[in-house]
């Protein structure tokens, strides 16, 4: 039990993450289906500040601050990546759809073009072994090696990455910011009403600047987070459909913050059994109960977008999805 | 003044944003070369070699190694049939979302729908006895399946779209990714994998090894040692005759209707509903028929773990139709040029330093131009400024646009 919650913690952390990515940007009016290929560029720079980094004279005593450096440097590729879709969206007044499209199709390209000429190979590894150098054991913790720490000790303070924390924190901080702050609430109105927030004054076309690049700098964390805690920090031009499984959860969860976390949860764990079914043993007594039951990993996999279909033919009528999001502002048309 | 307007008509300027997109594209893939080039300190004259082999990659005859190892051109039949070949599938998709996006819809399930057609037209060349039915029959009904595949897989976002007023760009990613799984699901275990060559488990068999494989109609003599076959005739047949439904039939003009407004569509008693679900349907039969026409094919292999990972081809549909603006007959030329960059990349790769991702970084900065479209025309405007042409009653509106805004989720 502890280990199918440690690995689904794992999953959910960069999930709901980049479904806040989400969020920010649907939220000030602009569909950011470039998520993946965000997440993407993200871990394609994480990877490569890490290696150089360890290269470059960091040790093994320096792994937790060289992991707050690369998620500070992933947060700044995602966001510079992302205003290639703000420029194109705000400015040009381009089809948000298409622009989306370019930089999924872009962001593995360039990796995959780079990754091949400057390393010789199709995957970027860290220097040295992810686990090793990032993991956390209640040992660092203070604790003893044998100590029993109970589900939620062991679930939080045992074999966790410094990002599982990070991520929940910045996850909390900025679902505050867009509901209870002023700046969030001017957001918000911006993918509503921009012509209502223009005529009060607020910059809609700075508005979604701001919430592009806030999707961006998370969801380039994001991806860096995931191919940190998930394949061991290597980059190859591809996070396997996540981006667009945190579309999914973003819009499973109505756009709102705490849905997402649930929702994001929930997918987490359908990701992680579909990850290790076969070897899972739930209890700890031996008996493989999901290997047993023979369900395909496929089918696991298959799961979360098949809920969100039904999901969403049920509950169409009711959705919250940013009324103004997708359509350029025109201040001529106000 | 007025033969200044036919001259520079709204057509024309289309293509002219869309030559404007792509040479702005090359140019940026020759920044790129050159850049990567300074970074790792090789010499500059790679980076050239580089980018004339992405200019003209399928005139590439190799090097002349007795002649100091200089790149050397000129008529490649290899290289022209597999260009040809490979633009097959990518003319269909391009196709699909063509005309998904004339109703207004942006078909961004080609993936998904490539796939379900890949599946179904591999599993029934496979598993029909040619000992018994006759091979061509089996081509057919292969062919056949997957387009009823593609048609049920665009059915799902039409039908969501139509009656629960659900935006088709989010149904078609859940539907991608559930063929994506549903693909490999299917295959695991089943017995089209190829078990008979080592190392090959990860791949189904040929669809050669039960006697089924597209009819050569003499490409394979025009172009030796290509894999030309007549899948190419039959994508620019299909290309026509989507050109003749679209523009000269009353079904054509209903779903152009529902494209440019769905409500005015409506209050002038179309059907704008069937409009959406059909328009989606054939949409997802022709990026199916072009998985067929791929894989039918005789000696393709299909890596069927498919479940992390989306065909290239069915995202390129996007690209095609977006350089052909939607028209059916601009896809094949288009097609063709993305098939052409796409061995320039093979080659760039087999005689440079450099990869063929490059290409694919050149194709995804010209989608990313591409949406500039409006923008370029507006430019072009703006230099002959006597002809205020994007008021002109008589051209066409951009397609999307007006849909555009009433696509969104109430």
């Amino acid at each position: 039990m502890t280990f199918l919650l440690q690995q689904t913690l794992i999953y959910t952390v960069p999930l709901i993450l980049v479904a806040l990515a989400g969020v920010f940007a649907e939220r000030s009016g602009i569909i950011n289906l470039a998520l993946e290929g965000i997440m993407v560029i993200g871990a394609f720079v994480g990877a490569w500040f890490v290696r150089s980094q360890q290269e470059g004279g960091w040790n093994e005593e320096q792994a937790q601050l060289l992991l707050l450096a690369a998620l500070l440097v992933t947060a700044a590729a995602g966001a510079l990546f992302s205003l290639l879709l703000s420029f194109s969206a705000v400015k040009m007044k381009a089809d948000q759809t298409i622009g989306g499209t370019a930089l999924n199709l872009l962001a593995p390209a360039l990796v995959l073009f780079l990754v091949n000429i400057v390393f010789q190979q199709n995957t970027l590894n860290l220097r040295y072994d992810a686990p090793s150098w990032f993991m956390l054991f209640q040992t660092d913790f203070g604790f003893e090696r044998k100590a029993k720490l109970g589900l939620v000790g062991d679930l939080l303070l045992n074999k966790t990455y410094l990002t599982t924390y990070i991520g929940i924190l910045i996850y909390v901080v900025l679902s505050v910011v867009l509901y209870k702050t002023r700046f969030g609430l001017r957001l918000r109105s911006c993918g509503e009403h921009p012509q209502a927030a223009d005529s009060v004054g607020i910059n809609v076309y700075r508005m979604r600047y701001l919430g592009t690049s806030i999707s961006g700098a998370l969801a380039g964390m994001g991806g860096f987070i995931y191919a940190l805690t998930t394949s061991n920090g290597a980059a190859n031009g591809d996070v396997a459909g996540f981006g667009f499984l945190a579309l999914a959860v973003m819009i499973f969860g109505n756009w709102k913050p705490l849905n997402i976390a649930v929702v994001g949860f929930l997918f987490g764990l359908l990701k992680c059994i579909s990850a290790c079914s076969g070897t899972l043993d739930i209890n700890g007594d031996g008996v493989y109960t999901l290997a047993q039951i023979g369900v395909s990993t496929y089918v696991y996999n298959m799961l979360p977008y098949v809920i969100t279909l039904v999901v969403l033919a049920f509950t169409s009528k009711k959705s919250r999805a940013p009324k103004a999001e997708g359509i350029p502002y025109d201040k001529g048309q106000r | 003044m007025k033969k200044q307007r036919t001259l520079w008509n709204d057509g024309s300027k289309t293509v002219a944003a869309s030559l404007l997109s792509i040479l702005m594209g090359v140019i940026f893939g020759g920044i790129l070369l050159v850049l990567v080039a300074l970074f790792l300190k090789m010499p500059l004259a790679s980076a050239w070699e580089g980018f004339r082999i992405v200019l003209a990659g399928i005139f590439n005859t190799g090097r002349n190694y007795d002649a100091g190892s200089v790149l050397t051109f000129g008529f490649n039949p290899r290289l022209m049939g597999d260009m040809l070949f490979r633009s097959t599938p990518l003319i269909m998709t391009g196709l699909s979302v063509a005309l998904a996006y004339k109703t207004g819809l942006f078909n961004i399930g080609a993936p998904g729908q490539y796939l379900m057609g890949t599946a179904a037209s591999i599993m029934v060349a496979l598993a029909i006895d040619t000992s018994v039915v006759p091979a061509a029959l089996v081509w057919l009904l292969a062919f056949l399946a997957a387009v009823a595949a593609g048609a049920l897989w665009g059915c799902i976002p039409g039908l969501f779209k139509a009656y629960l007023n659900v935006n088709e760009v989010i149904t078609s990613i859940m539907t991608n990714w559930i063929a994506a799984n549903l693909v490999t699901l299917a295959f695991d275990g089943s017995p089209f994998i190829n078990l008979v060559d080592y190392g090959k488990t990860g791949f189904t068999l040929k669809t050669s090894t039960n006697g089924v494989a597209t009819a050569k109609l003499g490409m394979d003599a025009l172009f030796g040692g290509s894999s030309a076959n007549a899948g190419f005739l039959v994508a620019l047949v299909l290309a026509i005759v989507s050109y003749v439904v679209i523009s000269k039939t009353t079904f054509g003009y209903e779903l152009r209707c529902c494209g440019s407004s769905k409500s005015a569509a409506k209050y002038a008693g179309m059907n704008e509903k069937r409009s959406i679900v059909l328009s989606m349907a054939i949409a997802g039969g022709l990026a199916a028929a072009g998985a067929a026409l791929y894989y039918l094919q005789g000696d393709v292999e299909f890596s069927w773990h498919t479940s992390m990972s989306l065909p290239a081809t069915g995202f390129n549909g996007i690209p095609v139709a977006l350089l052909a603006s939607c028209n059916p007959i601009g896809c094949v030329f288009s097609g063709m040029f993305m098939a052409y960059l796409n061995i320039s990349g093979n080659q760039l790769s087999t005689f440079t330093a450099y990869n063929e991702y490059i290409a694919d970084v050149i194709v995804a900065v010209i989608v990313y131009l591409s949406a500039f479209t409006l923008f370029f025309k507006g430019l072009m405007d703006g230099r002959r400024k006597a002809a205020p042409i994007h008021h002109q009653p008589g051209a066409a509106p951009p397609p999307a646009e007006p849909a555009r805004e009433e696509e969104k989720q109430s």
